[in-house]
């Protein structure tokens, strides 16, 4: 095996974490624990926090309030050189300087790793990223997603028990970064070490992480596997940032624990009822509805809106279709292969049962920061 | 064949290089001179002129004090230029842009109103030639330059490498020593080059901090020439002609293979 010795990752404990510059609130209270080898992903818009969440456990900027233990150890006021946490930037950040070798080789020049020890190591970092040829090449003689793999090396040649990343493939197309998520994800599993990746692109998320963090405002809205924030997402944010999704408002009231929505003219029954006195919106995931003929493929208990299909998409493995409902709302829908297929400007039901949706407490902010 | 507009601007170039040259090129020649007069064109020809700048303690020892100046000059002005330069590029808001007004004003104020200024305030406080005097002077001339210089490659230089460098082990000192330094150092040595000259054939303060004891080159020319018409002027012109235009070609050679790699 090529790779750097498998290392014990270091787990993370943040408590009631709040960072503020000046009366801006970054972050406010924000609760995460990392565990130890867990690829843990920051998700959100920009200026949600993420990357303040990330700059305080690199030690580039203070905590303002809260605690940051690493490895079981607070690092207040431990500046990021002492830190022992290997970092990779968006914008690569190798040293135009200095050869690829010699980038690698800084951070175990700098632990007093010298002579062949020193070259060894390097090497099997540049192996492991498969830039081994490239050792006495200048940066600026590299592509991004070369200069990418070369920080990758330089991150972890010092076989650091944690690793951040904030939006490494963010400058990259998108060919390269499905295959670079594809040798970070191998490259996690062959170390062991932890992995905290912040990105905006919740694909890049769910093809990365053993659990996901969105992050909202400053907050962090939601924690999870990528499956539980996309069947059971807490927040209506969380509902509309992870996938596609449809959302529903229409007058609701309670019958018996149920909830009965009204959506123009047609009734939606969803089974449940929220906490307190919040608005309920109901989310629909476009495979989890179905679309039917009107009136025909009656199942019991289902819930049918009728609509008109405004655009439809043949996407080879679906068909997508979006269908503007009697209330102006536009619902997207997934059809497998093999279904019914319609027309634009067909009239059709959009069909789905209550155990199909999402009942989720309104918020209008999540309107505004998703566009 | 040539268009006719094209063998005018060739003339028009050839007009305006003769006419920047001309002064440099008529030293030379006035330097092998025969006679003891600055005669162009010369009369006869010796190495006698070079003979007495080498020989001569007037000559010798204003050269080493200026070369001796101009060299703590250069070391003093860029230690103190750079770490100016850092502040004035760093600082928050308005500060970086107020600071480097003020730093640069030696370099807009005429020159006879600092010397009078710095005079005044020499011969109070003992400084009139002295080497130490000289440095003071010259250091406040040649920061401004160093500043610009060093500014220049400061603006172009990325800070993320900084923090890049930090997060892999390296403490404040060595990211300057090993990141930082490396990258300005093309700004750095032209700002110490820019105050070694400035210091060098500095004429105006050197004229009046000067004493009978200590003199520097350009005050040596000046005294001999409005003295008596001592060719020596001419080849020390000469060497120092063929001195920077080494520096100059040296430069230029080491600036195309930096740009090579």
């Amino acid at each position: 095996m090529h790779a750097p010795q498998r290392s014990a990752g270091a787990a993370i404990e943040i408590r009631k974490a709040s960072k503020h510059y000046g009366i801006f609130t970054a972050l406010k209270d924000i609760d995460l624990h990392i565990r130890p080898g867990e690829f843990m992903t920051l998700l959100g818009p920009s200026g949600s926090g993420k990357t303040t969440t990330l700059n305080l456990i690199a030690g580039f900027t203070d905590i303002s309030s809260g605690t940051l233990d690493i490895g079981g150890k607070s690092v207040t006021g431990l500046p990021s050189h002492k830190r022992n946490i290997g970092v990779v930037f968006q914008h690569y950040a190798l040293f135009p300087h200095m050869t690829v070798g010699k980038n690698v080789a800084y951070p175990l020049a700098l632990r007093g790793i010298k002579g062949e020890d020193r070259e060894k190591r390097a090497k099997r970092a540049l192996d492991m990223v498969k830039m081994a040829d490239f050792a006495h090449r200048y940066p600026n003689e590299l592509s991004g997603g070369q200069q990418q793999r070369v920080a990758l090396a330089r991150a972890l040649v010092f076989d650091p028990p944690l690793l951040l990343m904030d939006e490494p493939l963010g400058a990259l197309d998108k060919k390269l970064r499905e295959w670079l998520q594809l040798e970070i994800k191998r490259i996690h599993r062959e170390l062991g070490t932890t992995f905290v990746y912040v990105t905006h692109d919740q694909e890049e998320a769910l093809v990365l992480s053993d659990r996901i963090a969105v992050f909202n405002g400053g907050r962090i809205e939601q924690i999870g596997t990528g499956r539980e924030l996309y069947d059971h997402p807490a927040t209506l944010f969380v509902g509309r940032f992870i996938g596609e999704s449809t959302v529903l408002r229409g007058a609701a009231e309670l019958s018996g624990n149920d909830t009965v929505m009204t959506i123009g003219d047609q009734k939606v029954l969803a089974h449940g009822r929220l906490a307190g006195d919040a608005r309920p919106v109901i989310l629909l995931r476009p495979e989890r509805v179905a679309l039917k003929r009107p009136g025909a493929d009656a199942v019991s208990g289902e819930n049918r809106l009728s609509g008109t299909i405004v655009e439809a998409i043949y996407l080879g493995s679906a068909s997508k279709y979006e269908v503007k409902l009697k209330d102006g709302t536009v619902a997207v829908v997934r059809s497998p292969l093999g279904a019914t297929d319609f027309a634009i400007g067909d009239v059709a039901d959009v069909a789905f049962t209550p155990a199909d949706l999402i009942l989720l407490p309104d918020d209008a902010s999540a309107d505004v920061t998703l566009t | 064949m040539p268009s006719f507009s094209r063998v005018l601007l060739g003339l028009f170039c050839l007009l305006v290089a003769v006419l920047l040259l001309a002064p440099t090129l008529v030293v030379i020649p006035m330097s092998f001179n025969g006679n003891k007069s600055l005669a162009f064109p010369p009369d006869g020809f010796s190495w006698q002129w070079y003979q007495n700048f080498f020989t001569n303690p007037d000559w010798t020892t204003s050269f080493t004090n200026s070369l001796l100046i101009a060299l703590i000059v250069a070391v003093v002005a860029t230690v103190v230029g750079t770490l100016a330069a850092f502040g004035v590029t760093r600082a928050a808001g308005r500060t970086g842009g107020l600071l480097r007004a003020i730093l640069i004003t030696p370099m807009v104020v005429p020159g006879v109103v600092l010397a009078i200024g710095i005079y005044a305030v020499y011969l109070d406080t003992h400084l009139v030639g002295t080497v130490a005097g000289f440095v003071l002077a010259h250091t406040m001339l040649a920061i401004p330059f160093v500043l610009i210089a060093v500014q220049a490659s400061l603006e172009v230089f990325d800070r993320r490498l900084e923090t890049a460098a930090s997060s892999l082990g390296a403490n404040r000192l060595t990211v300057f020593r090993t990141v930082t330094l490396p990258l300005i150092l093309p700004g750095l040595l032209s700002g110490a080059l820019f105050a070694f000259i400035t210091s060098f054939d500095e004429i105006i303060v050197a004229l009046f901090i000067t004493s009978p004891y200590l003199k520097t080159l350009p005050v040596q020319i000046y005294t001999s020439i409005t003295r008596d018409a001592d060719p020596t002027v001419a080849a020390v012109g000469t060497l120092l002609f063929l001195a920077t235009s080494l520096i100059i070609i040296a430069g230029l050679l080491f600036g195309m293979r930096r740009g090579r790699t």
